[in-house]
C-alpha cells in the first residue's frame, strides 16, 4: 500500500492571537503544528501500513517553518515527508492548493489511498480534500467516521452523509476524510521523537514541480477567490444580564415565557 | 431570452434530495437566491435529482424558483455524489449561471468541492451570509480559524459557487399560485445500472441518534456534569420545553454521548431558538458552534468562564442545584 496523508501546518487556534484592529492573525504568536483532525488521518494511514505493509507519505503546503510539525509527522510514523513551500504558491485558494497538492501527487506517482481531515482549524472549509480527489479524477468519501475495510483494490468506510451514516466502498485508487471520530491517535514514543529529530524534510518548490504544474494555476494568482476584509468575530460577545442563583431560575423562566417556549 | 448567452446573471439552487428527502436549507436557499436573481436581474433555477424528485418540482416553483431541472431516475439507486457532480457539471455547463448555491451540510461539503474543482471556479465554504457589492461583484460572508474570523470572500471567476449554512435564511414559504417551468429529464435505468461505481453506498449503517442541527431549544452540558448519569437531569430539563440534550466536545471523548450530540467547531453547528448552556465553560471550539443561537442562557459556577460574555443570561451557581429547581418550577407550570 502507498497511502499519501494530506497534513496542514496550522497555528495551535488555543494559543495564537488575533489583531483585533485589523481582524488578522497573528502569525507569529503561535507555532504551526500539526492540524488536529489531520493527526487522524496519519493515525488512520500508519493502522493500514501497520496491518498490510507500504509506504506512508505525508504532503503538505506551507512555509518553510513548517519542519518542525513535518518531524512531528514523521514521530507519529509517517515514513517520509515533503513540504511544497515557495513564495509562487503562497495566497492560495482552496482551488489553487488542491490543484498544488494534486499536481506533486502526479509527480510522486502511483498510489492507492490518500487520507486527509476533515478540515482544518484555521482554514475551516474541508474543500481541499474532495477537490484534490477531483482534479486526480479519483472517487472520494467525506466525513469517515470508520475505516471498516480495505482490500487491494477497494477500501470500505463508514461515511456521514448527512441525515444517517452510511457504508460506502470506493475503489483504489481513492480519498477519504476522516473525523476526530475515525480514531485515537498514539503519542509518539520518544524515541520516534528522538529518530524524528534528525530526519530529512524534502522540500519541493515550484521548479521542483515544473514538468506537472502551470505557473498559472498557483498561488495567488491561480485563485478563483480573494478576500476583501476580515474581522474578529468574538470580539464583542452579547454582554447580557448576570445573575446569582435562585434569582436565575426566575430568570430563566421569564426568558422562557417571553420567546414563547412556555 | 436565452440565459446562456451574455453575461451570467442567473442563480442556480441545488436542492439537496437523498433518500425521498429534501433538505429544509433548499428552501432557504431559494429564499436567498430569490433575492440575488432578482438583483442582478436573471432567473432563479432550481436541480433536483434522484428517484421520485418529480414529485418536487412544483414544490421548489412555489418556494421562489422561476425554473426547475429535474433528472427524475427511473429506478432507486443509493445516493452517488459522483453521479450528482456529473449531473451539475454538465447543466452548469449549459445554463451558465452566475451563482450555486448549496447548503453547508456534510453532503453539500462533499459534493460541492467536487463541481466547483471540475469547473475550474472558486467556491466558498459555510457561507453565513451572501451579496452583491455596489461594484457588482458577490461577496460571500464567512468564519474562519474556528470562527474567530469572519471574512469576506469575493470570487472571481465564474459561476460564483458557496455552500451555506443551514438555518441562516429564513424561506420565503410556499406560493401555490406561483407559476414556473419544469425541465423533465429522464435517468435511465440503463444509465444508472450499468454505470460504473468507483464511489458505492453499500448501505445504510445507522440513523443519527438526533439531528440536533435541527432542534430549536438545546439543553447542553459540558464538563461541569460529575456523572454521566447526570446527562439524564438535563434530558428531563430538555423534555419538559420540547427540546434535545447536547453536549461539548470533552463529554464526547469521556464516551458518555454520541457525537451526533456534540455541539462544536468539530462537532456540529447549531442555531436553535434557545440554547441553554450548562456546565460549560465556552471554549472557542464550543463557541464556534453556538454562538449564532437566538438566545443563548448558561449556568455556570465561575464567573470568569468565557461563555459568560457570550449569553444573553447568564446565571453564575451551581447547576446541581439550578437545573433541579428550574426543572421543579417547570413540572408546576404543567399542573
Amino acid at each position: 500500500m502507498r497511502i499519501i496523508v494530506l497534513i496542514k501546518p496550522t497555528p495551535n487556534i488555543e494559543k495564537v492571537r488575533f489583531d483585533i484592529e485589523r481582524g488578522v492573525v497573528d502569525r507569529s504568536s503561535a507555532e504551526l503544528e500539526i492540524n488536529p483532525f489531520d493527526l487522524h488521518a496519519i493515525e488512520a494511514a500508519v493502522r493500514i501500513k501497520e496491518r498490510f505493509g507500504g509506504t506512508v507519505i505525508s504532503l503538505s503546503m506551507a512555509p518553510p517553518n513548517a519542519v518542525n510539525a513535518l518531524r512531528d509527522a514523521i514521530a507519529r510514523g509517517v515514513d517520509r515527508a515533503i513540504l511544497l513551500s515557495d513564495k509562487r504558491f503562497a495566497g492560495a485558494d482552496t482551488l489553487a492548493t488542491s490543484y498544488t497538492l494534486a499536481s506533486a501527487i502526479r509527480k510522486l506517482g502511483s498510489f492507492d489511498l490518500i487520507i486527509c481531515g476533515e478540515k482544518s482549524v484555521d482554514g475551516d472549509t474541508g474543500q481541499v480534500g474532495p477537490e484534490v480527489a477531483e482534479l486526480l479524477g479519483i472517487p472520494h468519501a467525506s466525513y469517515v467516521v470508520e475505516v471498516k475495510e480495505v482490500s487491494k483494490n477497494s477500501i470500505t468506510v463508514v461515511s456521514d452523509l448527512g441525515n444517517a451514516y452510511y457504508l460506502v466502498r470506493l475503489k483504489l485508487p481513492a480519498l477519504i476524510s476522516v473525523t476526530k471520530e475515525v480514531n485515537v491517535p498514539r503519542k509518539p514514543k520518544l524515541k520516534d521523537v528522538l529518530r524524528a529529530r534528525k530526519a530529512k524534510i524534502e522540500v519541493w518548490d515550484a521548479d521542483t514541480l515544473k514538468d506537472v504544474i502551470d505557473v498559472n494555476r498557483i498561488g495567488l494568482k491561480g485563485s478563483a477567490t480573494r478576500v476583501v476584509k476580515a474581522y474578529y468575530a468574538l470580539e464583542k460577545g452579547r454582554r447580557g444580564i448576570i445573575v446569582k442563583g435562585d434569582e436565575g431560575v426566575q430568570k430563566i423562566l421569564e426568558v422562557l415565557k417571553s420567546e414563547g417556549v412556555i | 431570452m436565452s440565459h446562456s448567452e451574455g453575461t451570467p446573471k442567473d442563480v442556480l439552487v441545488y436542492a439537496e434530495y437523498i433518500e425521498g428527502k429534501v433538505h429544509p436549507v433548499t428552501y432557504e436557499l431559494l429564499s436567498k437566491g430569490r433575492e440575488l436573481a432578482n438583483k442582478l436581474g436573471g432567473s432563479l433555477i432550481s436541480v433536483i435529482i434522484g428517484y421520485g424528485s418529480s414529485k418536487y418540482s412544483e414544490d421548489l416553483i412555489w418556494s421562489g424558483a422561476d425554473k426547475v431541472f429535474t433528472y427524475e431516475f427511473d429506478e432507486d439507486v443509493k445516493p452517488d455524489v459522483l453521479l450528482h457532480k456529473d449531473v451539475l457539471v454538465n447543466l452548469i455547463n449549459e445554463i451558465k449561471p452566475k451563482i450555486v448555491l448549496f447548503g453547508a451540510t456534510p453532503w453539500g461539503r462533499a459534493l460541492a468541492p467536487r463541481v466547483a474543482a471540475a469547473l475550474k471556479t472558486g467556491l466558498t465554504a459555510d457561507c453565513l451570509d451572501i451579496y452583491i457589492d455596489d461594484n457588482g461583484d458577490v461577496i460571500q460572508v464567512r468564519p474562519a480559524f474556528t470562527g474567530n474570523i469572519i471574512a469576506h470572500i469575493k470570487t472571481i471567476t465564474t459561476p460564483v459557487m458557496a455552500t451555506i449554512r443551514y438555518k441562516v435564511f429564513k424561506p420565503l414559504g410556499k406560493d401555490k399560485s406561483r407559476k414556473g417551468q419544469v425541465i423533465l429529464r429522464k435517468i435511465s435505468k440503463d444509465h444508472l445500472v450499468s454505470r460504473e461505481r468507483p464511489f458505492e453506498v453499500l448501505g445504510k449503517v445507522k440513523e443519527k441518534e438526533v439531528n440536533i442541527a435541527d432542534a430549536e431549544i438545546i439543553v447542553a452540558g459540558g464538563r461541569g456534569l460529575k456523572r454521566k448519569e447526570d446527562l439524564k437531569m438535563l434530558e428531563e430539563l430538555a423534555n419538559l420545553l420540547g427540546g434535545v440534550v447536547g453536549v461539548s466536545r470533552p463529554l464526547v471523548d469521556s464516551g458518555w454521548c454520541s457525537k451526533d450530540r456534540q455541539v462544536g467547531f468539530s462537532g456540529n453547528i447549531v442555531k436553535p431558538k434557545i440554547y441553554i448552556a450548562c456546565g460549560i465553560s465556552g471554549s472557542p471550539q464550543h463557541l464556534a458552534g453556538m454562538k449564532d443561537s437566538k438566545v443563548i442562557i448558561s449556568i455556570n459556577i465561575d464567573p470568569s468562564a468565557p461563555i459568560i460574555r457570550y449569553s444573553d443570561l447568564a446565571v453564575v451557581g451551581d447547576l446541581y442545584e439550578i437545573v433541579p429547581k428550574l426543572i421543579e418550577e417547570l413540572k408546576k407550570l404543567r399542573r
